[in-house]
């Protein structure tokens, strides 16, 4: 479906975005919400400034969305509500299906598939240790009626451990490591506060050390001292681990503070990309622009 | 009136008929004869089948009763036990049902027996690869206390994703220093799926383990049925350093024949508790044993 796009916008985006020493590469995903009608991609986008298109009645929530990110690395993909951004986070993670494109993953081990192919089951087992999910809101990462430890343990127990004095010991090391008191972590997560329960959600996610991590808004919703504290954590985390991280979030803030490199959506398309420092100094795109004014006021 | 009646008339003729044999008919018998196969063909794995109203109330044992009268022939013999008793209430009346359903002989002595069925306890004595253990089961779903998605525990099932059992023997293990789960302990079968080896006491897990015999569980009212065939691995679910212990309680012996080598019951008497063999046959000629 993807030879329908137009790419008559200058240089192809993802040419621009090539690494050498990529972890995880997405390559043209797209994803179309409603009838799978090539016609959608043609009447949408920023141009005709929707992303529902108004011959089909398809939503293209995200469409001809490229990138790669290395290891140590952060990337951000930024836009308002609606810009498709999480519909790209969610297709990555295959928390839903996608529409066009490739998700290329390079394991620990060194082999690269395309995890969009894969079927339920292994895209689960890849979650275990290879891809992790640190989402908004923590009880969709998280079992709330379960310990905090308890909840590292799934991770663990999931990859195999069947030792608990060794598991007793993982889960404390990390959940320390992510500022969680210790003397907490026998209690029930729904008795957490939101920033500590964000924190446990990362302990989780970073449990079995997996090489590629994303982020979904993981401060929005918190107040403003925990969040920074929260991102804080998350910033130490990624120069220290190593790993190769895809930040979404509509807070420039965030994304300045996490990532080198960002793109920008607005109605499913990427608008523009760049370094997240120039982006933010020198926007090229009106969008980009409106989006930064914003955050600076 | 009624007097004049039962001097004259004996006591069967007022009875009326005797009762229809057979409780299943043979569409039903077929399906659970299917079901079973299929069961011990892919041990462990739970098996639906069509239960079908009994004489006896759904949570009675009518899961282990439609699977005895499965495999029960004129000429087989039958032994039904209540917690190991004999003489339970439930088990009198399932061991008549059977026995006067299908003309199967009865029995006390495992050893007679062509197929045991039972609630809550394997006998005591060691049974041989001729002989079937018919379980009645309550809750054949062993993740049922961790996800109450159905889709969701046909899927875990499907790709052996037991993680979160094992998250509850953890917490089970941090909030008590101890696994307290005690009958129906979770156990993997053949290294591929997680039974409820409900509603057996730990005691009697490994003697599942490669067990000589087949072992059939019956949920009437939840229609399921699943199985451990002879020479199948039973491991129960537990961490590398926690070791899985039996039920046994120091310095108890049973009262009657003395032994302590048995699943033993507490009798309650504030401070004059005593204990008793859990197995009333085994104990009986234990005692006889011991004495002559």
């Amino acid at each position: 479906m993807s030879d329908v796009t137009d790419q008559d916008k200058g240089p192809d985006p993802a040419a621009e975005l090539a690494i050498d020493d990529w972890v995880l590469k997405v390559d043209r995903l797209g994803k179309v919400f409603g009838p799978q009608d090539p016609a959608a991609i043609a009447d949408t986008g920023p141009e005709f400034g929707t992303s529902k298109s108004p011959t089909t009645g398809s939503v293209v929530a995200a469409w001809d969305v490229s990138f790669e990110v290395a290891a140590g690395e952060a990337i951000g993909v930024i836009g308002e509500s609606g810009s498709g951004k999480s519909t790209v986070m969610r297709s990555i993670a295959g928390d839903h299906g996608s529409s066009a494109g490739s998700v290329y993953l390079r394991r620990s081990d060194g082999t690269v598939e395309d995890i969009l192919t894969l079927d339920g089951a292994s895209r689960r087992k890849l979650r275990i240790d290879q891809l992790s999910v640190v989402y908004q809101d923590p009880s969709e990462g998280l079992d709330l009626g379960v310990t905090a430890g308890g909840n590292v343990a799934e991770r663990l127990t999931a990859a195999g451990w069947r030792h608990f004095g060794q598991i007793r010991e993982r889960a404390s090391e990390l959940l320390s490591r992510t500022e969680v008191p210790l003397e907490r972590m026998d209690d029930i997560v729904r008795q957490f506060s939101g920033g500590m329960r964000q924190r446990v959600q990362l302990a989780k996610a970073l449990a079995n050390r997996p090489p590629v991590v994303l982020f979904d808004e993981p401060t929005t919703g918190l107040d403003a001292s925990v969040a920074a504290g929260v991102l804080d954590l998350i910033r130490n985390l990624l120069e220290e681990l190593g790993l190769a991280a895809v930040v979404v979030s509509h807070d420039f803030s965030v994304i300045e503070m996490l990532t080198s490199r960002c793109v920008v959506m607005h109605h499913g398309r990427i608008v523009e990309h760049g370094l997240t420092d120039q982006l933010l100094e020198d926007p090229r795109h009106p969008y980009s622009q409106r989006l930064v004014a914003a955050a600076r006021t | 009136m009624t007097a004049t009646i039962s001097e004259r008339t004996p006591l069967h003729e007022l009875a009326g008929s005797p009762p229809a044999t057979g409780l299943l008919d043979d569409y039903a018998l077929r399906e659970l004869r299917r079901a079973i196969l299929t069961a011990v063909a892919v041990p462990g794995y739970q098996v639906p089948f069509g239960s079908r109203e009994m004489p006896v109330a759904r949570g009675w044992g009518s899961g282990g009763l439609q699977v005895t009268l499965a495999l029960v022939g004129a000429g087989d013999v039958v032994k039904v036990i209540d917690q190991g008793d004999d003489e339970g209430v439930n088990a009198v009346n399932l061991r008549r049902l059977i026995t006067s359903s299908t003309g199967a002989a009865e029995t006390s002595e495992p050893a007679e027996a062509d197929i045991i069925q039972s609630r809550h306890r394997i006998p005591e004595d060691e049974l041989r690869e001729d002989q079937v253990l018919v379980l009645q089961v309550p809750v054949p779903e062993p993740l049922r206390g961790v996800e109450r998605d159905m889709r969701e525990l046909a899927r875990m099932h499907a790709e052996a994703d037991y993680s979160k059992m094992w998250v509850s023997l953890y917490e089970d293990k941090v909030r008590n220093g101890v696994i307290t789960q005690s009958t129906g302990y979770p156990c993997l079968v053949g290294g591929r799926y997680v039974i409820a080896t409900t509603p057996i006491p730990r005691w009697d897990i490994p003697r599942l383990h490669r067990a000589p015999f087949l072992t059939l569980f019956g949920a009437g009212r939840e229609k399921r049925v699943y199985a451990v065939p002879p020479d199948t691995d039973v491991e129960p679910l537990t961490f590398d350093d926690v070791p899985f212990e039996v039920e046994r309680t120091p310095g108890a012996t049973c009262r009657r024949c003395g032994t302590a080598e048995s699943f033993l019951v507490e009798i309650p008497g504030g401070a004059e508790s005593s204990w008793i063999c859990s197995d009333t046959d085994w104990c009986r000629r234990n005692d006889a044993s011991s004495e002559g």
